[in-house]
């Protein structure tokens, strides 16, 4: 090492970013900037298998590097939803058992990214890549997940590595206390209004503060996957006492948390204090336009959907219960919730939840992705206008062009699918 | 000469091939659809060759491979922008689609204008030779792919001067 390296490596501590990619690597010294080769603990994909697959075989090699590292979860058209779509499942459902990938989830089992998580899949320190933009998603428990192509996955089957940039990081301290009816999906709305959709181009989001120590697994994955929504490479929640927890009575997770180092160099800080945010809609079409709810209230809505990687989970579905409870959907609007996956869906049944849901009129579609993406089980049509728990109203993204989309909490959405119309949440809470 | 088919900011993957479309892998379909959200023109009048020219974050949204798919499979040469999302530019890369890297080439060039690439100097310039936007250099790393001809030739190279272990 020379002595400007020295001097560099003595003053400088290191981000989280730089030690995972830097391990995963055998670079330790590796910094923000560097072009690293580097081999991921795990990797997932989803019905895009298939692209993997093929690319892969033109590799010739038969058998992926390590088919013990290897998640493949279908999601996002679960059931089939066409003759074309059940075809390409059969053939990943028979891909994983030819290459010996134990870990497969077939369709009904839930999201990708909430598996990941919910099955104790990622462990902290890990290095994750998905063939999907939110494998961010995973940062929630302190790996360093992004999302890559389907043929640079198969390169990785192929090598059991790949390259990657060590991005800089973005420090983002939350602190306060969420007020009654303020969820995380709140915070990630006004975080994306604050850094717009590039804001956070190619780095790594930290999220830390004390909001954190309030903060359950299930509110982390929503700061962590709504990170690429503002253009982030990674995100992660630095692991502490709740990361412990979360792993807990799994005996054979090795824990090993890796933080930044107190001295490390963020390229910028963001402070939120988030105890005066209200409940915030976002849209329609772009997820930057971020509002608070007194400026969205009273348009019109014709679905509303709880669900997906983002805000489908048990806390979500129990939120929406809270302010459906003992009401009934408006006439003029239809509510679906897709739980996350099949556990939550069976500890929302075991709390009733789903029994309120159901009562108040709303429909329970698998768990998967269900609408999100507008390939199936609640497409919206021309002139339609649909209140999400999603990440993205991009136009178009769940079906018609001339549909319309608007992000909020899965609180905000419940209570806007009683009114008909985009509606406070606070108003249904005791 | 080739036409620039010029796009704003922050252009999507769901803009570039809606979802509704992603359960048929053919790129031919892809193609039939590409950039049907931000422009239905596109597919059907778009030509061999065509360069699209964008403002920052072309690309963001969605991970999917079919996005870059659909674009080379309809004929675009080039993908001109202020900025790439990284997976899209990843993707493209891989694919053997150039992206490239330009601050200027947004405001210099409108939609219909005719232009042409010139690689080795660096710029993309206008029929009549008046206005020209300057591009970025790619990357060394980003290059070598490239130069392979995209990811599978490149790694295909490298696995054959490693010898993995056989399983
Ligand atoms: S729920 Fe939506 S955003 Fe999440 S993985 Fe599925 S399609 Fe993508």
């Amino acid at each position: 090492m020379k002595y400007d390296e020295l001097v560099w490596f003595v003053v400088k501590g290191r981000t989280f970013a730089e030690k995972v990619l830097g391990s995963a690597s055998g670079n330790p010294d590796a910094k923000a900037g560097a072009i690293v080769e580097a081999a991921p603990d795990l990797v997932m994909s989803h019905e895009n298998t298939f692209l993997v697959s093929k690319s892969f075989s033109e590799f010739g090699l038969g058998r992926p590097w390590d088919p013990s590292k290897i998640v493949l979860i279908l999601d996002h058209r679960t059931p089939a939803n066409t003759a074309q779509t059940a075809t390409v499942h059969a053939r990943i459902r028979n891909l994983a058992r030819d290459i010996g990938v134990a870990k497969f989830y077939d369709a009904g089992s839930g999201i990708c990214h909430q598996l990941l998580i919910e099955d104790r899949l990622v462990r902290p320190g890990q290095l994750v890549l998905g063939t999907d933009s939110h494998t961010t998603t995973a940062g929630a428990v302190g790996a360093f997940a992004t999302g890559i192509g389907a043929t640079e996955m198969a390169g990785v089957w192929a090598t059991g590595s790949l390259w990657l940039k060590v991005p800089e990081s973005i420090k983002v301290e939350l602190s306060g206390h969420l007020a009654k009816g303020t969820y995380t999906k709140d915070v990630a709305l006004h975080l994306a209004s604050v850094l717009g959709p590039s804001g956070a181009d190619y780095r790594c989001m930290e999220f830390g503060g004390p909001l954190m120590q309030d903060l359950p697994m299930a509110g982390r994955m929503v700061l962590c996957n709504m990170s690429v929504e503002v253009g982030a490479k990674a995100a992660v929640v630095v692991p502490d006492a709740v990361t412990e927890e979360w792993f807990r009575g799994y005996s054979q997770a090795t824990i090993s948390p890796v933080r930044s180092d107190p001295d490390a160099a963020f390229e910028r800080r963001i402070e939120l204090d988030v105890s005066k945010l209200p409940p915030t809609v976002s849209g329609p079409h772009r997820v930057e336009d971020a509002k608070s709810i007194d400026k969205q209230m009273g348009v019109r809505i014709d679905q509303a959907f709880i669900g997906t990687c983002t805000n489908g989970r048990l806390e979500d579905l129990i939120a929406a219960a809270q302010v459906l409870k003992g009401r009934k959907v408006s006439p003029t609007c239809r509510l679906i919730v897709a739980p996350a996956s099949r556990r939550v869906l069976e500890d929302a049944m075991d709390m009733g939840v789903v029994q309120t849901i159901v009562a108040a009129g709303g429909t329970i579609l698998p768990p998967g992705c269900g609408p999100c993406l507008g390939a199936h089980e609640g497409v919206l049509g021309p002139g339609e206008v649909c209140i999400s728990s999603s990440n993205r109203n991009f136009k178009g993204r769940m079906g018609s062009e001339e549909s319309e989309i608007y992000l909020a909490s899965p609180a905000t959405v419940a209570a806007s699918a009683l009114e008909g119309r985009i509606a406070d949440p606070r108003r249904y809470l005791e | 000469m080739t036409r620039i088919w010029r796009f704003g900011d922050d252009v999507n993957t769901d803009a570039i091939i809606p979802g509704k479309y992603l359960d048929n892998y053919d790129p031919g379909h892809l193609a039939a659809h590409a950039m049907e959200g931000a422009n239905r023109e596109f597919a059907g009048s778009v030509s061999k060759g065509d360069i699209i020219v964008a403002g920052r974050n072309f690309g963001c949204g969605s991970s999917r491979e079919q996005a870059v798919i659909a674009l080379a499979r309809a004929g675009v040469k080039a993908v001109v922008a202020k900025s790439f999302a990284r997976i899209f530019y990843r993707n493209a890369v891989n694919l053997g689609l150039s992206v490239i890297t330009s601050e200027d080439a947004a405001d210099v060039f409108v939609d219909g204008d005719e232009a042409a690439l010139d690689l080795k100097n660096h710029i993309l310039v206008s029929a009549d030779g008046a206005r020209r936007a300057s591009l970025a250099p790619v990357p060394e790393h980003v290059r070598k792919i490239l130069d392979a001809g995209g990811l599978v030739p490149y790694v295909k190279a490298k696995l054959a001067m490693t010898t993995r272990p056989s399983k």
